[in-house]
């Protein structure tokens, strides 16, 4: 199990997070809901160790990672795939050597071997054969696409999504949601989705927490955040559906 | 800056050590500088020559032409314009390549995926800076002398012998071991703020551009106030 406890972020006067309390279950997809530019990618960050604390703590199977030097972080990352909002390729590498990235840093195999994993996974998210594509020759869905079969490649435990869908007309957003849920319940595994989107949170989302103002003021299961009376989760389904 | 300096060598001692990598930063930062730093130290022997040929008649003593070119280029030009130079080229391209990494969360996403950023783009371009640009420096005096002696033999008329034999007189390993001391420090500087620079970028394309700028910029003046420390330190 993840856990986040009273995790305080600030830049510069501005505090990002001001005492988030959460925790991740194992083996099912939490989606962290919030507006634009609430710390929702501070806090994903938090977890992989990407930003250090200024208080407060996150603990991946009882190990408080903020703690962790940089040697320990780098094997604890090793158990994390993660989407990156734009999805982050190396521009100067092709699909094939992006998703391959991770097993050529991490593990002994062969090309052979490695060339024939990364096009399992390509395959894996739809793109059957685009090793010698460049990123930049891939439009956005593609790229999350991309991210997607890098982040998955070392078959991680947990995998973290920035704003997987942000940016995308609706039938890409709503395919990228079908490939996560799908992905999910094929492996298995731990996803974190943050999003702003009620759609999709209620789309992937087995668990669902909502960062307002610094701190998680709801969580529960799509269907008890439906129900939430909290004003503020209110407030924010009623936008969503206008 | 200081703090990812020492980052930088800390990183650099711990394995792996990326050998790939580092050949590829010398090649992007040297073999693709070659022509630039042939033509910079060959026109700059040339114009030497001839200044130095103008001030040396007025007393009769045009053959020390060649050893005024030779030190000039050895002690002083060779490392300061290549240095320079590759600030020009590849330190700029360190900053706008980092800094665009930076800005897109390419470096984020090293990290993620257990790969320290700094041991994987900061330690092979610094200590490919520091490997060829002393190379690079060699081929500017090597270049520039022998644009000085094409400019003072064949166009000014010197005699070619007084003009090497005074060179051999005068000029000393020496010289030529502290520039390419001098280099070496030179691509510890330019290589370090190219990094720093792009690694600290925000704002975006802006961001980019204000870094690159500012990364030559900032080495140019860091190298010249270096060389006369080290001038001063060691001659």
């Amino acid at each position: 199990m993840i856990k986040i406890r009273g995790l305080h972020k600030s830049f510069g006067a501005v505090k990002v997070l001001n005492g988030v309390d959460l925790h991740i279950p194992y083996g099912k997809t939490t989606v962290i809901l919030g507006r634009s530019g609430v710390g929702k990618s501070v806090l994903l960050k938090h977890i992989i160790g990407l930003i250090r604390p200024d208080k407060g703590k996150v603990w991946i199977d009882g190990e408080d990672i903020t703690r962790l030097g940089d040697k320990d972080l780098n094997e604890m990352r090793k158990r994390f795939g993660m989407l990156f909002q734009e999805a982050a390729l190396f521009d100067s590498m092709n699909v094939g050597a992006n998703v391959a990235f991770p097993l050529r840093e991490h593990t002994n195999l062969n090309d052979k071997d490695i060339m024939g994993i990364v096009a399992q996974k390509l395959e894996q998210v739809g793109l059957t054969g685009l090793e010698e594509k460049m990123p930049a020759e891939l439009s956005g869905g593609m790229k999350r696409r991309v991210g997607l079969a890098r982040a998955l490649v070392l078959d991680p435990e947990i995998v973290l999504f920035d704003e997987p869908t942000a940016g995308l007309d609706p039938p890409m957003a709503e395919a990228i949601e079908e490939l996560i849920l799908e992905t999910q319940q094929r492996l298995g595994k731990t996803f974190v989705v943050i999003t702003h989107s009620i759609r999709t949170a209620f789309h992937i989302g087995n668990q669902i927490a909502m960062l307002h103002e610094g701190k998680i003021v709801e969580e529960g299961t799509p269907r008890a955040f439906r129900r939430s009376s909290n004003p503020v989760v209110q407030t924010f389904m009623a936008r969503e559906e206008r | 800056m200081l703090l990812l300096l020492l980052d930088t060598v800390r990183w650099s001692f711990y394995p792996p050590f990326r050998l790939d990598l580092l050949f590829q930063q010398m090649e992007r930062v040297g073999v693709r500088s070659v022509l630039v730093i042939v033509l910079t130290g060959a026109f700059s022997g040339m114009v030497l020559a001839l200044q130095s040929f103008h001030a040396t008649r007025q007393f009769g003593a045009e053959t020390l032409v060649g050893v005024t070119v030779a030190l000039s280029m050895t002690r002083e030009l060779g490392p300061v314009l290549t240095s320079i130079m590759v600030a020009g080229r590849a330190g700029s391209a360190m900053a706008a390549e980092i800094g665009t990494m930076r800005i897109t969360e390419q470096i984020d996403a090293l990290s993620a995926m257990a790969v320290n950023p700094i041991k994987y783009l900061i330690v092979p371009r610094v200590l490919a800076s520091i490997v060829v640009v002393p190379i690079l420096t060699i081929i500017a005096d090597f270049v520039g002398i022998a644009g000085g002696y094409f400019v003072g033999v064949t166009v000014l008329g010197i005699n070619a012998g007084a003009f090497v034999a005074n060179m051999e007189k005068y000029v000393e390993l020496d010289d030529i071991y502290h520039g390419v001391i001098k280099a070496a420090v030179f691509g510890l500087i330019l290589s370090i703020i190219g990094c720093y620079k792009g690694y600290t970028t925000t704002g975006g394309a802006e961001g980019v551009g204000k870094a690159t700028t500012q990364s030559v910029v900032l080495a140019a003046i860091t190298i010249l106030m270096a060389n006369y420390l080290l001038t001063a330190a060691m001659f």
